[in-house]
């Protein structure tokens, strides 16, 4: 199936990158970790960027964000499988630009080029979403006051409830209202901290920021507790409708 | 489009253009009682209310158990997802907690509280004393593009229960402080264009640019349609532009009510409220006649050309209830 004049990428399991250059029969194996060098777009590979980085250094995204993109709970990683791929394209400019400081994703995400970003969101975007397996167990009570102000809100002081933007159980609607359901609680109590400091503020509208500097930091880990018991739904975000 | 509304505003106050709104505890209690209804009634805190004078509506944990919490607990149900639990009536993609924030409690978005302890009233958009359950039929007729239940209908008992419950301390016949929506100064003109731009920037975000809405992958719409063929139809109060330009102002972007100018709220009220949407329930055979008996206001943009558009030419259906 090889087309004269165009690179083709193969990616083993067992974590080796293939590749033949043009004209020229000879295979290369690389072994994992080294850095490769600059793959024509054409052969962007987002699967083998997620699981052995990238041309130019960016590491695995696998190796915090899970094999299968679930995240990771004990570390409070976010799952990144099943969320739309302009939601994660977005968090990557943040990254890399302004809007959203992280001092582990920033250089990750400035190493990786605009169609590795595009193809790396496509490609997540497209995986069947995972919850991640461990994680502190869910202290009930947290739970149960989580859900009462997730659903309600609280308008006394302006909040609205959080289904009212991110779907009746936390599924996300769209491409700007990311699913919560199934995301670790340490993951999402850092993002509401994280608008409440103003470290994070990539948020359209500044809607985030608005309902988050109202939060008490208990009320931000009964909320972020009850997102994390909940499954994550088998269905994807929705959108117009 | 930039249309003149001083003028003709003037000479309308009070006349029966008004009766044009049909919200549950609409924003001009006033206006109606030129038809013999209420008596002006002077606002004061309510010995029930808050610091704001603002009754304090009970919680949903105070919902009392046995026969009439289970329907009042029916009606929060109605109240929330609509479409869900009174099928049969709804037909269109809203929901009453659309527009009556914080399950009908909220201040300044038209609150259930406020509304039932001014029913019955005379109201001037059917000329004759509706009980708030004749009210709630409204809702479903217009707001919800509906059909409306018969009176005694379980769907409107559940209603009223739950209103009444939300009511629980707030004074008979007093229009409290938050009831309805807040009435803005009337603006010079109605600037559609300028409309068009506040929408793009502060609620195509959620409302999707085309005012279609948005929804989970599963179909449950979470952002509701503002025009088209499931939003209100060309019957309901939200079609008149003083009520939505209040709802906007007080209310929008969710969560950062009031950080809109006046101007901005009133520009892209006319904005929403000038695309087309479900026909008027009460048609009378023509555009022209129906503009004349139900929408003779210069707030009101049904039977006017707006962007090459004749307002209810086209309108898609009205009562497209599913079978």
């Amino acid at each position: 199936m090889e087309r004269s004049g165009q690179r083709k990428q193969k990616r083993s399991w067992v974590g080796f990158c293939l590749w033949r250059l043009p004209g020229d029969a000879t295979r290369l194996t690389v072994a994992l970790g080294l850095t490769l060098q600059t793959l024509p777009s054409a052969a962007l590979d987002p699967a083998s960027i997620a699981s052995n980085g990238s041309a130019d250094g960016a590491p695995a995204c696998g190796s915090c964000h899970g094999a299968n993109g679930e995240g990771n709970s004990n570390a409070g990683f976010p799952r990144l499988s099943g969320l739309a791929a302009d939601y994660l394209l977005r968090q990557l400019a943040s990254f890399a630009g302004a809007g959203r400081a992280s001092e582990v994703m920033q250089p990750i995400a400035s190493a990786l080029s605009e169609p590795e970003r595009r193809a790396l969101a496509s490609y997540y975007a497209g995986l069947p979403a995972w919850k991640a397996e461990g994680g502190e167990p869910p202290d009930g009570q947290l739970v149960f006051r989580g859900r009462a102000l997730a659903k309600s809100g609280d308008w006394a002081r302006g909040m609205p409830g959080c289904p009212q933007c991110h779907g009746p159980v936390g599924q996300g609607v769209g491409a700007v209202f990311p699913a919560l359901a199934g995301q670790p609680a340490a993951y999402a109590a850092a993002q509401l901290a994280a608008w409440k400091n103003k470290t994070r503020a990539n948020d359209p509208l500044g809607l985030m920021a608005g309902v988050a500097e109202k939060l008490t930091d208990d009320e931000a880990a009964a909320v972020s507790a009850y997102y994390a018991s909940l499954p994550v739904p088998a269905t994807r975000n929705g959108g117009p409708r | 489009m930039s249309t003149d509304v001083s003028r003709r505003w003037t000479r309308t106050v009070g006349a029966a253009s008004l009766g044009l709104i049909v919200l549950v505890g609409q924003g001009f209690p006033k206006a109606e009682g030129t038809g013999g209804g209420r008596a002006e009634q002077t606002r004061r805190p309510d010995p029930a209310g808050n610091a704001a004078g603002h009754v304090q509506p009970p919680p949903e944990s105070a919902i009392p158990d046995g026969p009439f919490g289970t329907m009042v607990r029916m009606g929060s149900d109605i109240f929330q997802d609509t479409g869900r639990h009174a099928s049969g009536f709804v037909g269109n993609d809203l929901r009453c907690s659309n527009c009556h924030l914080d399950g009908g409690r909220l201040p300044g978005s038209a609150p259930l509280w406020a509304a039932y302890e001014n029913y019955p009233a005379y109201r001037s958009k059917n000329r004759h004393v509706n009980t708030f359950a004749e009210r709630l039929q409204g809702c479903f007729r217009y707001s919800m593009n509906g059909k409306a239940p018969q009176l005694g209908d379980p769907v409107l008992v559940a209603l009223e229960s739950y209103a009444f419950f939300l009511a629980r301390g707030a004074r008979t016949g007093v229009s409290p402080p938050g009831r309805g929506y807040p009435k803005l100064a009337q603006p010079v003109s109605l600037d559609i264009a300028r409309g068009r731009d506040v929408y793009a920037a502060k609620c195509a975000l959620c409302h999707g640019a085309s005012g279609e809405g948005q929804a989970t992958a599963d179909g449950y719409t979470v952002f509701p349609p503002l025009w088209g063929a499931r939003s209100y139809n060309w019957g309901a109060g939200m079609s008149s532009v003083a009520n939505a330009a209040g709802f906007i102002k007080a209310n929008m972007p969710l969560g950062q009510g009031n950080t809109l100018s006046d101007e901005e709220a009133w520009s892209v009220a006319a904005f929403i409220d000038s695309r087309e949407r479900p026909q008027d329930p009460r048609f009378e055979g023509s555009v022209d006649e129906t503009r004349k008996a139900h929408h003779d206001d210069p707030l009101d943009f049904y039977g006017q050309t707006v962007d090459g558009v004749l307002l209810g030419q086209n309108a898609p259906p009205s009562g497209t209830v599913p079978p």
